[in-house]
């Protein structure tokens, strides 16, 4: 019996994959129109982000090398609601403008792109009363429980607004 | 002296008899969490860590991408491919292959698919730009960047 049940443990191990199906949510916009209208965005309720081909960071037209500080930078630049000219007059029209190069790699991609989602996840939990991690939980099950009031919440008056544009063509 | 000789002697034995029941219970947990893999994976999968991450609850509503460097490079060369099933596509082919996947489900979910990108770490991003223009066009514009978790610095 024993036997029967180690010869079968070991070939459950050896084929096993434990299934990764998590990471970053997004949701793309919708496609190009034929003829796109020009939408007058205020420069002021724009924050900029780039990476260049050598995935060199620039935010708001300034080098940063060190990017502890940028989570906060944009938790602040969202939550200013106008108290400070240069940035977003209030969180509806604050938007976040992702821009990569093509030669920039996918794990420095993801890095910022963590730091981003992020600033907006703190401010839902916060906004919601609950930690970071639970609101995650609830916005990945809205279907149950109170989750979906959580999820609502927290979102309220604050939509995520993450401009990821036309990579640049400079590296590949 | 003889009185604490006796004492030393002590037996040495494993009880072995729950041993079955331990290795039942290894076999359960393996057998439920165990997902066989239906395709082999040719492309390199590095895949980025970070925190904050999302879990997709519908797996029958997934379907995958995998994005890297060929794993045989003097076959296919060191540009990064992209794998969907089990052949290389190109970015024209992707709306093609999100109409078939759509296919595969019912018609009421067919506008929630998620499209999970496994993309390698060294990958560049003007290959998965392209993916996501296709993706847009093909109107699957719910995605995942797959990401491992990392262990959040309290600051």
């Amino acid at each position: 019996m024993a036997d029967i049940a180690f010869l079968m443990l070991i070939f459950f191990l050896v084929t096993t994959t434990i299934a990764n199906d998590r990471g970053l949510s997004m949701q793309l916009p919708p496609p190009p129109e034929a003829n796109p209208q020009d939408v007058k965005i205020q420069e002021h309720n724009m924050f900029k982000i780039q990476l260049n081909s050598s995935d060199a960071l620039l935010v708001e037209g300034n080098p940063m090398s060190d990017v502890t500080g940028l989570k906060d930078d944009i938790k602040k630049f969202i939550l200013n609601r106008g108290n400070d000219p240069t940035m977003s007059d209030s969180p509806e029209k604050a938007i976040i403008s992702y821009k990569t190069d093509r030669g920039t790699t996918h794990k420095r991609f993801i890095e910022i792109l963590d730091i981003i989602q992020g600033a907006y996840y703190d401010i839902y939990a916060e906004q919601a009363g609950v930690t970071n991690q639970k609101f995650r939980e609830a916005a990945s099950l809205l279907s149950e429980g109170d989750n979906r009031q959580i999820y609502d919440k927290g979102r309220a008056g604050i939509p995520m607004q993450v401009s990821i544009a036309e990579p640049t063509k400079v590296g590949n | 002296m003889s009185k604490f000789k006796k004492k030393t002697v002590v037996k040495q034995d494993i009880p072995t008899s729950s041993m079955p029941d331990v290795v039942f219970m290894l076999l359960f947990f393996f057998m439920v969490t165990t997902e066989l893999r239906e395709t082999a994976i040719d492309v390199q999968q590095r895949i980025p860590e970070a925190t904050q991450l999302r879990k997709l609850q519908r797996k029958s509503l997934v379907t995958n991408l995998y994005i890297g460097e060929p794993k045989k490079t003097e076959q296919f060369g060191k540009e990064a491919k992209i794998q969907a099933d089990d052949v290389f596509i190109e970015p024209k082919d992707i709306i093609l292959w999100v109409n078939r996947q759509k296919d595969l489900l019912a018609e009421a979910e067919r506008d929630q698919l998620t499209v999970a990108l496994k993309v390698d770490n060294e990958a560049k991003r003007g290959i998965i730009a392209d993916v996501e223009s296709e993706l847009r066009k093909a109107n699957a514009r719910k995605i995942l960047y797959n990401t491992m978790a990392k262990k959040e610095v309290v600051r």
